[in-house]
C-alpha cells in the first residue's frame, strides 16, 4: 500500500495534488477502482450487476430527454408520446430505448438476483448488500409501475386500476389508502401528475441513492465469487488477495466486452422489434386511455406477471394481495433461511440444487401463467407453482441444514 | 468452452420461451403486405384519402411526412392527397363534427393513426374484406371480424356485396353454435376479387406505415449500429485478452 501511495504522489502533478489536499480523489479511486480486488474467476453470471448499472444510465439519460417533450396531463399525455415518436428529432430512438430499457432492467436484475442465489452471495457477511438490493428491487418495481401510467394508453390506465385497487385489501385503512394514492376517486389527471412526479424525481433519487449504498457496502466486504470463497482470507505480502485482480483494468476490460454484447442484444430489440411481440410495448397501449371501455384482457407487463399470477391464485382479493406481498418480501429473508455451511452451488448437495431448479421453473412458469386468462387449467397450474415458489423459501431452513455439502477448496478454481 | 456452452444454453432457453410467448393472441389470415413497396404505399395513400379520410382522421400524421417517405413532391401531395388541408405540415383531420357522427352512425369513427399497432395490420386487412349483408343491422351490413360494427360498407361499390354462410349446429340442449364457412358474392362490384384484394392490401399497407412512419429508418440505422458494436466488441475482446494474459 505504502509503495503504491508513493508512486501516485510522484506521478501526479499540480492539479491532482491540489484536489487531493482538499478531497480524497486518488484515495477514493484506489479504494473503489484501481485497488479494489475481486476474484479472477468471475463467470457469465457476474456481468449483470454492471449491466444493471448500464441500463440505469440509459434510463436516466433517455428519461431526461423524454421529460423535455412529454406532457403529464390526461388530455395531452398520449398525443405528446406520439409527438415524440413522430416529430421530435431522434424522439423515436429515445423513446424506444427507454421502453426497451424498462424491460431489460428487469431482465438483468432478475439474472443478477439469480446469481446471488446460485453462489450464496446473500450469505454472511453480505446480508446487508442483499437487503439493500431487495430495497432497490422494490423501488424499481414502483418506478416501472409509475412510468407505465405515463403514456396514458388503455393498458396504462387499466393496469394501474387493477394494481392500485389491491391496496384496498389493506385492513381498516384500505379504501382511504387507495384514495390517497390516486389523489382522486378515480384514476385521473391528478393521478397522472403525481405518478409523473414520483417517476422522474422521488423514485430515481431513491434508486440512485440505494445503488450507491449497495456498492459502498459491497466494496466494504468484497465481492463473492463462483466458489463462495472469501479471497481476503488469503493475501500476499502486499496485502493483496492472491485470487483477486484489480477492478481496473482487469474487470473493467472484461465488463466492457459484456457491455458491448449486451448493447448488441439491446439494439436488436430497439431497432428491429421494439414492441417485442407485444411484451415490451403492449398492443392495447397504442389506444388512448378510455374510462368507458375496459380492455377484454388486462395483463400487467411481463416483469410483474409472476407476482400477478400468485395474486390470482387465491380466490379472495385480500388473500391474494397478502400472498403476493409475501412472495415479493420473502426473498429478503434468504440470508437467515439458508442454513448451509457453504455458499456456492458448486459445493452444495442435491437437495439445494433440486430446490433451486424447481424454484426457477416455478418462477418462469408463473410469469407465463400471469399472462393467461385466470380460468380452467391455468388456475390449477398457478396454484401448484405458487406452492412450489413458497416451498423453496419456507422449507429452506430444513433442506439446507440436512443437505450433504462438499468440502470447499482454499483457492478459487481458475483456468487461464 | 464450458462457459460458451452455458451462454448458448441461456440464450436458447430465452429464445424458446419468448417464441412460445409470442405464439399467443388472435390469429387472422395474413395480409402479406410489403412495407418497403413504395408504389403500394402510394396507392394505399390515395385509397385512404379517397375512401377513408372523409370520416376517419389520422391526427398524428403530417402530410409532409408522408410526402418525404413516399417520395411525393409538395405539388403531388396538394393535388392528390390534401383534400382537407391547406398546408403540408398539417395533420390528417376530418371536417365532420364527431357529435353528428355519433348521431348518424351510432359511434364516432375512430382515429386510424395507430390502428395497425393497436389491432394489427392483419386485422385491418381482414376487417375490410369481412363485410357481409345482414338486414338486421342499421347499415344493412355486418362484419365477420367485428360483430355489430357501426361502420357502413364504404367499399361496397368496389367489392360488391357478399353473404356469409354459416354452418349451424343445434346441440341437445337446444343451443346453437354457428361456425363461419365462407363468403358468397351476391352483388358484383367494380373490382373483381383479385383487384379488390390488392386494393385492400395497399390500403392496409398505408395504415401500417402511418402507425409507425419511422419503421424503415430505424431498421436501416439498426444494421449500422449493430455492425459498429460488433467491430467495437472484437477490439474490446482483444484488449481484454491482452490485459488478462498475465493472470494465472
Amino acid at each position: 500500500m505504502a509503495r503504491a501511495e508513493a508512486e501516485v504522489a510522484k506521478s501526479t502533478g499540480g492539479v491532482v495534488k491540489w484536489i487531493d489536499d482538499r478531497f480524497p480523489l486518488m484515495e477514493t479511486l484506489r479504494y473503489h477502482v484501481t485497488e479494489y480486488y475481486a476474484s479472477k474467476n468471475f463467470n457469465f453470471w457476474y456481468v449483470f450487476g454492471v449491466l444493471a448499472f448500464v441500463v440505469l444510465i440509459i434510463q436516466l439519460l433517455t428519461g431526461i430527454f423524454l421529460t423535455m417533450n412529454y406532457k403529464p396531463s390526461s388530455a395531452e399525455a398520449f398525443a405528446s408520446v406520439e409527438y415524440i415518436m413522430r416529430d421530435v428529432e431522434w424522439g423515436w430512438l429515445i423513446r424506444y430505448m427507454h421502453s426497451t430499457g424498462a424491460s431489460f432492467f428487469f431482465v438483468v436484475v432478475y439474472l443478477h438476483m439469480f446469481r446471488a442465489m446460485l453462489y450464496g452471495s446473500y450469505k454472511k457477511p453480505r446480508e446487508l448488500i442483499w437487503i439493500i438490493g431487495m430495497l432497490i428491487f422494490f423501488v424499481l418495481m414502483a418506478e416501472a409501475f409509475a412510468g407505465y401510467l405515463l403514456p396514458w394508453g388503455q393498458m396504462s390506465y387499466w393496469g394501474a386500476q387493477v394494481i392500485i385497487s389491491l391496496f384496498g385489501a389493506v385492513p381498516v385503512v384500505g379504501d382511504a389508502l387507495v384514495e390517497f394514492i390516486k389523489g382522486d376517486y378515480a384514476i385521473s389527471d391528478i393521478t397522472l401528475n403525481r405518478f409523473f412526479a414520483l417517476h422522474v424525481i422521488l423514485l430515481p433519487l431513491l434508486l440512485v441513492g440505494l445503488i450507491f449504498v449497495h456498492i459502498v457496502a459491497l466494496h466494504e466486504v468484497g465481492s463473492n465469487n463462483p466458489d463462495g470463497i472469501e479471497i481476503k482470507e488469503n493475501k500476499d505480502a502486499n496485502g493483496v488477495p492472491v485470487d483477486g485482480v484489480a477492478f481496473h483494468p482487469y474487470h473493467t476490460s472484461k465488463d466492457l466486452v459484456a457491455i458491448i454484447i449486451f448493447l448488441i442484444i439491446f439494439s436488436a430489440v430497439v431497432f428491429f422489434a421494439p414492441e417485442a411481440g407485444g411484451y415490451f410495448l403492449e398492443h392495447a397501449n397504442f389506444e388512448p386511455a378510455n374510462v368507458r371501455v375496459t380492455p377484454e384482457h388486462i395483463a400487467p407487463v411481463w416483469y410483474f406477471t409472476p407476482f400477478y399470477a400468485i395474486l390470482r391464485a387465491v380466490p379472495s382479493k385480500a388473500g391474494g394481495a397478502a400472498l403476493m406481498a409475501a412472495a415479493v418480501l420473502l426473498p429478503m429473508f434468504l440470508p437467515w433461511l439458508d442454513k448451509a455451511r457453504v455458499k456456492s452451488i458448486r459445493y452444495r448437495g442435491w437437495m439445494y440444487k433440486t430446490a433451486l431448479t424447481l424454484f426457477v421453473i416455478s418462477f418462469v412458469t408463473l410469469g407465463w401463467l400471469g399472462l393467461q386468462p385466470a380460468e380452467g387449467i391455468y388456475v390449477t397450474l398457478t396454484r401448484i407453482f405458487t406452492v412450489v415458489y413458497f416451498a423453496y423459501f419456507i422449507l429452506m431452513p430444513y433442506y439446507t441444514s440436512i443437505d450433504k455439502t462438499k468440502p470447499v477448496p482454499n483457492r478459487v478454481v481458475y483456468n487461464a | 468452452m464450458r462457459r460458451a456452452r452455458q451462454i448458448i444454453a441461456v440464450v436458447a432457453a430465452t429464445l424458446l420461451t419468448t417464441g412460445a410467448f409470442a405464439a399467443g393472441g388472435k390469429d387472422y389470415p395474413p395480409s402479406n403486405i410489403d412495407r418497403d413497396n413504395i408504389q403500394s404505399l402510394q396507392r394505399g395513400a390515395a385509397n385512404f384519402m379517397n375512401y377513408c379520410s372523409g370520416c376517419h382522421s389520422a391526427e398524428y400524421v403530417r402530410y409532409n411526412t408522408i410526402g418525404k417517405h413516399l417520395e411525393l413532391s409538395e405539388q403531388q401531395l396538394i393535388d392528390n392527397l390534401m383534400f382537407n388541408a391547406d398546408k403540408t405540415f398539417e395533420t390528417i383531420n376530418v371536417n365532420m363534427p364527431m357529435d353528428d357522427a355519433v348521431t348518424w352512425f351510432g359511434a364516432a369513427p375512430p382515429d386510424l393513426s395507430l390502428t395497425a399497432r393497436s389491432k394489427s395490420a392483419d386485422y385491418i386487412y381482414n376487417f375490410l374484406k369481412g363485410f357481409y349483408i345482414d338486414e338486421d343491422q342499421t347499415h344493412g351490413v355486418n362484419n365477420r371480424w367485428l360483430a355489430g360494427t357501426s361502420m357502413p360498407h364504404v367499399l361496397g361499390e368496389l367489392q360488391g356485396y357478399q353473404r356469409a354462410i354459416y354452418d349451424e349446429k343445434v346441440a341437445e340442449d337446444g343451443s346453437v353454435t354457428r361456425t363461419f364457412v365462407e363468403f358468397e358474392q351476391v352483388i358484383p362490384g367494380q373490382l373483381d376479387a383479385e383487384a379488390y384484394d390488392e386494393f385492400v392490401r395497399d390500403t392496409t399497407n398505408f395504415l401500417a406505415y402511418i402507425a409507425e412512419p419511422v419503421r424503415s429508418e430505424r431498421r436501416k440505422l439498426g444494421v449500422w449500429v449493430i455492425m459498429f458494436l460488433t467491430v467495437f466488441g472484437i477490439l474490446a475482446y482483444m484488449l481484454k485478452k491482452e490485459i488478462w494474459k498475465d493472470v494465472k
